[in-house]
């Protein structure tokens, strides 16, 4: 019965989020303030109401009453009660309500904020947020409904139902399916509510983008409001894709953190788009231009974000046939639809407001060089979106060739892969040009720079830069494109440190400060520039991981009996022993101790293991790894062979330098958070200018 | 270090050549695994969507992986064992689509969208040069910067302007 209050609260948000978002549309048109804050409370109801829903599900999932579909897809018995809270998001039912329950924390979060200045914007962001909330809350309630039990025919056949169907008995299976082992890992755990969490928070920006082109108020303000949304939202996103490929580079055992895979690239997409956003904002708030463009990138990032979502869960990557089959997918893709139509035609109504005056200097001047950003940000989102959608469009269209005769020849409808070697062969130019740019941008000045200015700026960060590819040549590094990728990692970090340096000195020569007090105090005045700054040194770090191991990858298999030996490069690995023992949480693991040499000389001893999951049937490897900032020795049980104590078969990667790219996202991240952190004096700003309350409506 | 490992990578690739060209020239009884993974990590299985296959667990992926072991012991070449199952399976169990017909457009696209990219930014450029007046918008809210030599004194100018903006 506890799954009814689940199911009747969730009923009730829908309800809920629907009369908000009329109330808020309503008092907005007739000017009444008293329904804007009823709309306002309904808002923040949505909260606490979900909040039960979610509870109730966890508590399914916990007791384990596998008379729920969903209980019974993600959870089985021997899953610890750890790993049963997080099967809230391990199947789409279940996702779906995780989702929702952020989106209205987040909602709940805006309406709570001061509205003192922005009262006309309320109603609007209000009515944007629970039109979003509620479609999700439609699909829970109408189509994937986590609550559902299975009842028995008397003929003996299993039907699921919410309520109890006429002449038929409660069903509860034995056991679940349970979790997938491979998603059982720390980074897999996180990584779909650390995206969510990135997803959800870009509808906010959105909301406050349409709440501007509606009410007609099209001046930075919204901007400025959603910065700090706009950042968290890159923060989540970030930590999701950095566990994303954490997850990867420990469970997959392919020695690599980014296999392009289509689920994977959907997640990385709207992160592409936010990114874009993230700099071109800056351009309108320094120089009042791309208003146009910006509302475009909001506006493409919030249905990415939808789109995502949905894709992530889906199914639709690995089978169009399976994807025509379910309701979902075209709910989902009518909604894209009408938000996209309808924010594009606010757009265009608003379009002649949103003019801008000002003119630009040269193509050295920073407005240039970040429009040359944007560029190729969405040039990587076309190819990302088109890497992903190409082989589903190409399946889509051979049911069209089939019915169509004319169109067969075009529309074969041969299934295509569009794998690493692809993405690998076009997207490094354009990560190059962004390394380029993260060196030149920062030392060009709004408007006034010139190519003389800018060189005469960046002569001293770039003849230094120039040792670095010099000492690789003279170690005999051959590869001349790993050669200009380091140049350039090296190019941004001397002009990043010597920006620091010089501001610093700046202050101490002005200020009379000690230099390193100067620093703090002008990284503490300027978060957003300085936070940028730390992130590309972030980004630079990964660049080298990245760099190592696409270009110094080395690898080998063989199968060696015990004391038998493995040789890659400076290393050698010994197999010392394998056991085989079988676990309470129902696995069997087979254990091997390897020793590793280096240059002859004992360095450690790994554990790497092959764990079958009985219940599952399926084997996961767990790497041994040691790890260095020289570089990573990855070894894996390779289970190409049946195993026996007398012999084993391996497989060693050899990844230089990958160290620093986990080191950088951590970085990245810390910069990003460094640049979203509220500083004390933007809030004594922002609580001189509020304006007193005038209505009990938009009342704090 | 780099030296190196650069050295080993080398030696690596060419390890493999030879041991590919020999292959080629005669029939080896038993190819070795690492052999067997330069060509397995180039394929796709229908089943495991975007697994390669040199690190795919299933019983079928190591079925192929038998397969192409065989068929490196019979004196087949890289190329050969590649066609052979894009014969047996199709132009997806290559990591990228065949340039034919439809197809093309996966590579042109981006080319596409390269120049059509570059094009908008040099046009946008071009009308940004000669701002069109519009008297009845407000001006922005940024002052221009004051016309300077460009100096390092026109750079601590800027960052005081910007420490003071906060």
């Amino acid at each position: 019965m506890i799954a009814n209050l689940g199911f009747g609260t969730l009923i009730l948000t829908f309800i809920v989020s629907i009369y908000g978002a009329v109330a808020a549309f309503l008092g907005a048109r007739r000017n009444s303030p008293a329904l804007v804050d009823s709309a306002r409370n309904a808002m923040l109801l949505t909260f606490p109401l979900l909040t039960v829903t979610t509870l109730t599900l966890i508590y399914l999932l916990v007791g384990v009453h596998f008379q729920y579909q969903y209980v019974s897809e993600v959870i089985s018995n021997s899953m610890p009660v750890s790993l049963r809270i997080t099967a809230l998001w391990g199947g789409q039912a279940g996702s779906l309500i995780f989702w929702s329950w952020l989106m209205s924390a987040f909602a709940s979060a805006v309406a709570l904020r001061k509205w003192d200045r922005d009262r006309e914007f309320l109603p609007w962001v209000i009515l944007v947020s629970l039109v979003t909330l509620a479609f999700f809350l439609m699909l829970s309630v109408f189509v994937e409904n986590p609550f559902v039990s299975f009842w028995a025919t008397p003929a003996g056949n299993l039907i699921t139902s919410m309520f109890h169907p006429a002449g038929t008995t409660l069903y509860i299976p034995p056991d679940g399916n349970g979790m997938n082992p491979y998603l059982r890992h720390p980074g897999m755990i996180f990584h779909p509510p650390a995206l969510y969490l990135g997803f959800v928070s870009f509808v906010i920006p959105y909301a406050f983008a349409m709440a501007a082109l509606i009410t007609g108020r099209t001046d930075d303000r919204w901007i400025h409001i959603t910065r700090r949304w706009t950042l968290v939202a890159y923060i989540f996103l970030s930590i999701g894709l950095l566990l994303g490929a954490r997850w990867a580079y420990d469970v997959l055992g392919w020695g690599g953190y980014w296999g392009w895979d289509s689920v994977e690239v959907s997640s990385l997409i709207p992160w592409l788009t936010g990114t874009a956003f993230l700099h071109s904002v800056m351009i309108q708030e320094k120089r009042g231009m791309l208003k146009h463009w910006n509302m475009l990138l909001i506006i493409l990032t919030y249905d990415l974000v939808i789109l995502g979502t949905f894709l992530t869960r889906s199914g639709l990557l690995s089978s169009v046939h399976a994807f025509a089959e379910s309701a979902i997918g075209p709910l989902f893709f009518g909604f894209i639809g009408l938000t996209l139509i309808a924010s594009l035609s606010l757009l265009s109504r608003r379009w002649n407001d949103l003019k801008s005056t000002a003119e630009m200097g040269s193509v050295f001047s920073r407005e240039f060089l970040f429009l040359l950003n944007n560029l190729l940000f969405i040039l990587l989102f076309i190819v990302c979106f088109l890497g992903v959608w190409f082989p589903v469009l190409t399946d889509a269209m051979g049911i069209v060739g089939q019915k169509v005769p004319f169109l067969s020849r075009i529309f074969t409808g041969q299934k295509v892969t569009v794998g690493p070697e692809w993405y690998k062969g076009i997207t490094p130019f354009f990560f190059g040009g962004l390394l380029l740019l993260m060196a030149i941008a920062p030392l060009s000045a709004w408007k006034s720079s010139t190519y003389r200015t800018v060189a005469r700026a960046i002569w001293k960060p770039f003849a230094v830069s120039l040792v670095v590819p010099v000492v690789l040549i003279i170690f005999g590094m051959q590869s001349w494109v790993a050669i200009l990728a380091f140049w350039l990692c090296a190019f941004v970090v001397f002009v990043t440190l010597y920006d620091f340096w010089r501001a610093a000195w700046a202050r101490h020569q002005s200020r009379q400060e000690n230099l390193f007090l100067a620093l703090w105090h002008l990284l503490g005045k300027n978060r957003r520039r300085y936070g940028g700054y730390i992130v590309h040194l972030g980004a630079v770090m990964m660049a080298i991981g990245i760099i190592g191991i696409e270009f110094f990858q080395t690898e080998t298999q063989k199968t060696i009996p015990q004391g038998g030996e493995i040789g890659l490069g400076h290393y050698t690995i010994q197999f010392t022993s394998l056991s085989s023992f079988n676990t309470q949480d129902g696995r069997n693991v087979a254990r091997a101790v390897v020793s590793v040499y280096k240059d002859g000389k004992f360095v450690s001893e790994l554990y790497p293991r092959r764990d079958y999951y009985n219940e599952s049937q399926q084997y996961v490897t767990i790497v041994g790894l040691r790890s260095t900032p020289q570089d990573d020795l990855y070894v894996i049980l390779a289970d190409w062979q049946s195993l026996s104590t007398t012999g084993a078969t391996f497989k060693v990667y050899h990844n230089p330098l990958v160290w620093w790219l986990w080191r950088g996202m951590i970085v990245f991240v810390l910069g990003t958070l460094f640049a979203a952190w509220p500083t004390r004096e933007s809030q004594r700003v922002l609580a001189k200018k509020a304006v007193p309350v005038t209505s009990k409506a938009f009342g704090s | 270090m780099r030296k190196s490992i650069f050295a080993f990578g080398f030696s690596i690739f060419f390890i493999l050549v030879f041991a590919g060209i020999a292959s080629a020239q005669q029939p080896q009884a038993t190819p070795s695994d690492d052999q067997v993974n330069a060509i397995a990590k180039q394929l796709y299985c229908p089943v495991c969507e975007n697994t390669p296959l040199d690190v795919c667990p299933t019983t079928a992926c190591a079925r192929w992986r038998d397969l192409i072991r065989q068929q490196l012991a019979a004196g087949k070449t890289e190329q050969e064992i590649k066609d052979f199952f894009v014969a047996q399976y199709g132009a997806r169990v290559l990591g990228t689509p065949p340039p034919r017909g439809i197809n093309l457009l996966v590579y042109l696209v981006p080319v596409v969208a390269v120049v059509a990219g570059a094009y908008i930014l040099f046009r946008v450029y071009r009308s940004w040069k000669r701002p069109i007046p519009l008297p009845q918008s407000p001006p922005t809210d940024v002052a221009p910067p004051p016309a300077q030599a460009a100096t390092e004194d026109e750079y601590i100018h800027r960052l005081e302007e910007e420490v003071r903006k906060g």
